[in-house]
């Protein structure tokens, strides 16, 4: 065999989604929980650029290019409310901020 | 050739995956992280996509991944406490999430009929000019909306910088 069929782009995808589900899950440091759903968003861009090889047509590129610009806004409005929650609680585990829990 | 270049890049990707996962200190995180975005952009380059894997580089390795080493290092994050997990807890997540990846497999092994060889050099419109054909005719609209959700992000990103927020 001397090519790789796209499925096993497509796994290599689910494993690295399962992964950020995994770290999304399993962390407790805020930022390494947000780092988990860049991971995951990285994922979906690899299947959504293997599907669109699978198709032949660029409308998956323009996917991803989409979740990138989402997730580049999606990380500087995380970033400053970790900030804002360490400038008042000074913790950055998820498990003590839980005001909303009582 | 093309499955050489796709287990190195897959197990580089993998790899620093499970170090994103693992490692205890933020730091050691981020630049695993930094690893797995430069193994996807071999591998979207292998997928001819052309366009997304520079924009990979220098948005994601570039931009998101130097604010996230940048909040870190204001924040002066450390390694995390341990705290004792309940046995369920820890009994039952890694078999769950290897529940997950099974069923994901499968769903893709099943739903994909007809899964085509990757050939290196034979889908070439991933480059600039069709993305950006495309990306200015057809997805005009949602370019626009986008621009619009950037500047809320810089508004909100700004006025939860500044004030004082209980």
């Amino acid at each position: 065999m001397s090519h790789v069929p796209v499925s096993w782009y497509l796994i290599l995808s689910a494993i690295l989604f399962t992964l950020g589900v995994a770290g999304f899950l399993f962390r407790r440091s805020v930022i390494t929980v947000f780092m988990s759903i860049e991971l995951m968003l990285n994922a979906v861009n690899l299947s959504f650029v293997a599907f669109s090889y699978q198709l032949k047509q660029v409308n998956g590129h323009i996917f991803t290019f989409f979740v990138m610009v989402v997730a580049a806004a999606e990380a500087a409005v995380g970033l400053a409310i970790i900030l804002t929650v360490f400038k008042n609680r000074a913790t950055l585990e998820v498990d003590e901020v839980d005001s909303m829990k009582h | 050739m093309d499955v050489f270049l796709f287990f190195l890049f897959a197990s580089i990707a993998v790899i620093c995956g499970i170090n994103v996962v693992v490692q205890t200190h933020p730091i050691s995180s981020a630049l695993s992280l930094i690893g797995v975005m430069g193994a996807l952009a071999a591998l979207y380059l292998l997928l001819g996509a052309e366009f997304i894997a520079a924009v990979q580089v220098v948005v994601y390795a570039g931009a998101i991944m130097v604010l996230f080493v940048f909040v870190i290092m204001l924040l002066n994050a450390g390694g995390e406490s341990k705290v004792s997990r309940s046995t369920l807890a820890r009994w039952l997540g890694i078999p769950l999430v290897i529940t997950l990846l099974a069923m994901l497999s499968y769903i893709i092994q099943r739903e994909i009929p007809k899964p085509v060889p990757v050939v290196f050099g034979e889908f070439t419109k991933g480059g600039a000019r069709e993305v950006g054909r495309l990306l200015f005719t057809e997805y005009l609209l949602p370019f626009e909306i986008t621009s619009v959700l950037i500047l809320i992000a810089i508004l909100g990103a700004v006025v939860l910088a500044r004030k004082e927020i209980d």
